[in-house]
């Protein structure tokens, strides 16, 4: 299925990440966003509140973060593609709310633009430190999606995949842009709508009498119905079996949480987004993310004019994480440098998938700015000695 | 004894069914609610109201937030979310906006509608959102144990007063119809007609409705009192109670021993939110402006 | 004959004693007996004056009772 032409902006445009976002979303098909204001995340909405009334949708600014995160999960059962924009202290408030996604298998997206934290922290400047928050914030086993963007196309492209690959695995999924890739402004391109893939919902052709909302089918994930079709289905945060009713059973809750963890497992192995360069005979492997990778990118360069064999591993998605793909590097380079805003939340991923095999170099910064490519060039000249 | 032993000494239609069935899903009875616990009567009276409202129920969504009233959207064999705690009416907002020809339905406790979700509740009524909400207000948190709520009344001993509540409550009438709810009214488990009415009136209706539905807690509310059974405080409601349709909500806070006013006491016509997205809309975009079509459907 | 029937589910009765305290004309009484969850379940001990009115229906909050109406 393509992109609804509606939504779709083909053209060459010059605008930053969130706005380049906002266009994802629409391109995705996403005609129901709810929101509440914070900084640097609000432009996503402003724009979606903009452009949705001439293409036939809803924003809605909701009283608070908790009630934008589950508006969109009434609006994704009532048939639509919804997703919720956020930061720092909104971003906490909704992490029940990611766990009854996650529990309930609701296709939805949250874009998380990180400035610095905890608390009020640094609401106009950038961070990457919610990234175990977007993983394991809220209670309990189960497994999300996360996507890192590094520039304003990719904030485009990859909402597109948001939405996607919620649908595929009926996962919530994480946009984690940062202040700096969200206020970037650079070219953006948006392609004819016929060159935009889009994930339709995996709604049952079977009968009511047939259904059972959580059965799995091969790949693990359910097929799912709306409300108002007559079904009469019924939804819970609960531990539930096959039929979605509560049990109370520690074997019904091994086999669902589990399965909410397993139907996962093709983007962790062959399925990962990543971008790499120069990996064939690399000595050091420089693993980054959003704004980061860009300022990694220099170090790697000016690594590479002195003779260091430095490669590049970008993590394009970094939920679930790539281990199979570090465990195999680890065996044949000296070392990972991780350079990242916060004080090394990735780098204990890279460093458990390595698995003593290769040093794992954390090169932290508690943000506020970026690095100074010099000082990740420096873990990069150290970890090759 | 089982299911068809008790002679009974009248004849019984061979196809005599118990209207309620139905509507809900048999295969989760028994429900877990206690011996004199009033949730079920509510759902009775919803159950009637249902029927008598010819609502296409394929079309009605129920939304309820967590407690032992929340267990109702678990029961109701509807299109049924049981959602987080406090979060029922955003869930149902959600719902209600992405396919406006459903009938959302928010059916929780008091805690839930007005302590953790008591900012959903005034916002929903504000916007007179198209949603109608039934509380069931037993004084208490029932499912965690008998916790102090914002309805328990002053001196009552609850788990975590055990010397006695002395905070004030909410007057939950007074709190909807100055938020802007359109419709409100008030009614015990024991008025299980007017109730039934009162539901009905909502489901043919448009915009905020709230209807507040005192019931009995006899193991964590009134056990501590002293207030003895389910059935002591269903003649309680009886004898206490005054229909006053059209009372000002003001007047008509609830004390622990005191009168129980109940009746209808706003019905009051607003646009609601959709109406109001529109008229805007129109008004600023004209041509324009595209209606919302927010469903996305499936390939093929 | 009496105009109505009351029909009783004796197992899911929870013997909370809506239905025979809400009775209009007061068919019900509990019952001496104990259903296997130890609860007293309603008997009609004047059946002939049952209305069919439901209302033992609309107050039992376990939906072990309702009435009818005989067709004529
Ligand atoms: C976020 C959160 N906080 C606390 C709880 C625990 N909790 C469950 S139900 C409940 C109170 C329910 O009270 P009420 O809404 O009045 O429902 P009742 O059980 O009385 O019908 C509480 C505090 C929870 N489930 N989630
Ligand atoms: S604890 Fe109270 S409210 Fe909960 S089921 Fe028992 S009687 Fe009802
Ligand atoms: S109202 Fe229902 S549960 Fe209560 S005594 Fe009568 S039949 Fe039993
Ligand atoms: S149907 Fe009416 S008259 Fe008959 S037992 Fe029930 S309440 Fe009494
Ligand atoms: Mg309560």
């Amino acid at each position: 299925m393509h992109a609804d032409p509606k939504g779709v902006l083909t053209g060459v445009h010059f605008i930053d990440g969130d706005h380049a976002c906002c266009e994802g979303t629409l391109a995705a098909g996403a005609r129901f966003a709810a929101g509440y204001p914070i900084t640097p995340s609000t432009e996503v909405v402003e724009r979606f509140a903009s452009r949705i009334p001439t293409i036939g949708g809803i924003f809605i600014q909701m009283e608070d973060e908790l009630a934008a995160s589950i508006a969109i999960q009434g609006a994704v059962w009532g048939g639509a593609k919804a997703f919720t924009v956020t930061s720092g202290p909104g971003f906490s408030l909704m992490m029940e709310h990611i766990g009854y996604a996650a529990i309930t298998e609701t296709p939805c997206v949250f874009i998380d633009v990180q400035r610095g934290g905890p608390s009020t922290g640094l609401p106009t400047l950038p961070a990457q430190a919610d990234m175990m928050q977007a993983r394991w914030g809220s209670h309990g086993d189960y497994g999300i999606v996360a996507l890192c963007p590094n520039s304003p196309q990719e904030c485009f492209d990859l909402a597109v995949t948001a939405f996607n690959l919620s649908e595929e695995f009926r996962v919530p999924v994480m946009m984690m842009l940062d202040e700096c890739v969200g206020h970037m402004t650079e070219k953006v391109v948006i392609p004819e709508a016929e060159s935009i893939a889009v994930t339709p919902r995996r709604y049952t052709k079977r009968p009511p009498a047939e259904y059972r909302p959580f059965e799995p089918m091969v790949d693990l994930v359910p097929e799912m119905v709306k409300a108002g079709d007559g079904y009469r289905f019924h939804v819970t945060g609960l531990t539930h079996d096959e039929r979605g009713y509560p049990s109370m059973h520690g074997d019904t809750q091994d086999r669902m949480v589990r399965r909410l963890q397993d139907k996962l497992k093709p983007l962790a192995n062959g399925r990962a987004l990543c971008e790499t360069e120069d990996l064939d005979d690399a000595e050091v492997v420089v693993v980054s993310y959003e704004i980061t990778s860009r300022v990694a990118q220099r170090a790697l360069q000016a690594a590479r004019r002195q003779g260091i064999r430095a490669g590049k591993f970008r993590l394009v998605s970094a939920w679930p994480f790539p281990s199979a793909r570090i465990r195999e590097l680890a065996g044949r380079v000296k070392a990972f440098v991780v350079p990242e805003l916060n004080l090394g939340q990735m780098a204990l991923e890279v460093e458990r998938a390595a698995q003593g095999k290769a040093r794992t170099i954390s090169v932290s910064h508690a943000g506020g700015t970026v690095h100074d490519p010099d000082t990740i060039l420096e873990a990069i000249l150290e970890a090759a000695r | 004894m089982n299911e068809t032993t008790l002679e009974i000494p009248c004849e019984i239609p061979e196809d005599a069914r118990n209207p309620v069935e139905p509507f809900l899903r048999m295969d989760r009875m028994p429900h877990i609610w206690c011996a004199g616990c009033g949730i079920g009567t509510t759902v009775n009276c919803f159950t009637r109201a249902l029927l008598d409202s010819k609502a296409n129920l394929d079309k009605v969504a129920v939304v309820s937030g967590i407690g032992c009233t929340g267990r109702v959207a678990g029961y109701a064999r509807l299109d049924s979310f049981h959602t987080t705690h406090g979060r029922a009416i955003p869930f149902a907002t959600g719902l209600k906006l992405a396919n406006p020809e459903l009938q959302v339905v928010v059916y929780s406790g008091d805690g839930d509608l007005f302590a953790i979700g008591g900012n959903h509740f005034i916002h929903a009524a504000r916007r007179n959102m198209d949603l109608k909400v039934i509380c069931v207000n037993n004084m208490i948190y029932a499912m965690t144990g008998g916790q102090t709520a914002p309805t328990t009344p002053g001196t009552a001993i609850t788990a975590t007063a055990p010397y006695g509540v002395s905070e004030p409550t909410f007057n939950l009438a007074s709190l909807a119809e100055a938020a802007g709810a359109s419709y409100v009214a008030r009614w015990t488990t024991y008025h299980v007609k007017q109730l039934a009415r009162s539901m009905e009136e909502v489901l043919k209706r448009k915009g905020f409705c709230f209807i507040e539905v005192l019931s009995p807690c006899p193991t964590l509310y009134q056990r501590r009192n002293k207030m003895g059974d389910g059935l002591d405080a269903m003649k309680d409601y009886k004898a206490k109670s005054k229909v006053r349709n059209g009372a000002p909500t003001g007047e008509c806070a609830l004390s622990m021993t005191g009168e129980i006013v109940v009746g209808k006491f706003v019905d009051r016509e607003r646009p609601d939110y959709l109406e109001l997205l529109r008229a805007q809309m129109t008004e600023t975009l004209g041509d324009r402006y595209a209606e919302p079509e927010v469903s996305c459907c499936s390939e093929g | 004959m009496a105009k109505g029937f009351v029909a009783i589910m004796a197992e899911r009765c929870k013997g909370c004693g809506f239905c025979v305290e809400f009775c209009p004309t007061r068919v019900l009484t509990l019952s001496s007996a104990f259903n296997s969850k130890g609860y007293h379940p309603p008997y009609p001990v004047a059946a002939e004056k049952c209305s069919g009115c439901d209302l033992c229906g609309m107050y039992c909050p376990d939906f072990a009772i309702f009435g009818g109406r005989h067709a004529r």
